[in-house]
């Protein structure tokens, strides 16, 4: 990485981190929204937080408060920045998510049946919900993958096993969730790589003069 | 009046979620599910489709292309495009090609507002 890249990552204002916290938190509002329609209960949020930290680091704070087997629906996403949403949570609680969507009513093995599927399309309605609302708030258009889903611990989640790219800063943007009345929690992940980053910085910026423009102020 | 609607959607979850919602609505309607566009096209030219309900983000053609492809054939047949990619540019494309937008996860109330301007639109095309 060049000494300017590296630069250019440390000098996120404390105007823009809270801009993009705040961003986040729109669109993880839609996701969580999205999830307690297709669970039909609540779902508690935590306050997303914005960090720019090394693959690696990224991917032991995903690992933290968990057990090191996870599963992930991961979604890449292009536009004037580019990177990947990953929706995240022990493997161990995938079928309880996937019957708390389903409904009770299926049996064990159909819940089995339709894990994979079930995931992929839940994973796709919650990130889309979630980087739809980012592109509309900064007046952006996107291009979204499908759906894929990802087993292993954080460092596979984060690829951080190819060469040096464990070691290479990125922009993560995450938040918690949690199903109050089902032993279901998660995070909801933003990773971005440093050329994005820049692109944001001009973006978010632009959302910021435009805010400081209304009279009110008011952003979410 | 009965009418025989078209569901495309890669995921088995989104049909059976569509599905489900669409016998509460219309019990009486016909139902026929397709898993990506080319089904789609051949459901329509084989059988007599009237309303057609299509997923976005699908491997190979997506939704919107779909549509496009239906318009060339079926200028008049109500559809509309279901996703959870709520950009405003995807609903702007939608509405360029006279197609309605029902936010993923689905509710009972948008299928159901769609279907009976479906229907009101097909009376109204019927000789």
């Amino acid at each position: 990485m060049s000494p300017a890249r590296q630069l250019e990552a440390d000098s996120l204002t404390e105007i823009e981190q809270d801009a993009l916290a705040e961003i986040a938190n729109m669109g993880v509002s839609r996701a969580a929204n999205n999830l307690r329609q297709m669970v039909g209960e609540q779902v508690l949020l935590s306050v997303p937080s914005v960090k720019i930290v090394t693959r690696e680091k990224a991917s032991k704070l995903v690992e933290r408060n968990n057990a090191s087997k996870l599963v992930a629906v991961q979604q890449s996403f292009a536009g004037p920045f580019s990177g990947r949403a990953l929706l995240i949570f022990p493997e161990a609680q995938s079928l309880e998510l996937v019957r708390s969507i389903v409904g009770d009513q299926h049996s064990l093995e159909d819940v089995i049946d339709l894990e994979q599927e079930a995931l992929a399309e839940t994973g796709n309605i919650i990130l889309n919900g979630c980087l739809a609302t980012i592109a509309n708030v900064l007046h952006r258009t996107m291009r979204m993958s499908l759906p894929s889903i990802v087993r292993g611990d954080g460092a596979t989640l984060f690829e951080i096993e190819g060469p040096d790219s464990g070691g290479q800063f990125v922009l993560f943007l995450y938040i918690d969730f949690n199903i109050k009345k089902r032993d279901v929690h998660g995070f909801i992940a933003l990773l971005m790589d440093l050329p994005s980053i820049a692109a944001l910085k001009e973006i978010v910026n632009d959302f910021i003069s435009a805010i400081e423009k209304q009279p009110s102020g008011h952003v979410g | 009046m009965q009418y025989k609607v078209l569901i495309v959607d890669d995921s088995k979850l989104a049909r059976m979620v569509m599905g489900s919602a669409f016998r509460r609505i219309r019990p009486d309607w016909s139902l026929v599910e397709t898993a990506n566009a080319d089904e789609a096209l051949a459901a329509i030219s084989s059988s007599a489709v009237d309303i057609a309900l299509i997923d976005f983000n699908m491997p190979g053609i997506d939704g919107l292309e779909l549509v496009a492809r239906i318009r060339k054939t079926h200028p008049g047949m109500p559809v509309a495009v279901v996703s959870a990619n709520v950009q405003n540019e995807i609903i702007g494309r939608a509405r360029d090609l006279n197609a309605g937008f029902i936010p993923k996860p689905l509710t009972d109330d948008a299928l159901a507002a769609f279907l009976s301007g479906a229907a009101l639109r097909l009376k109204k095309m019927a000789p």
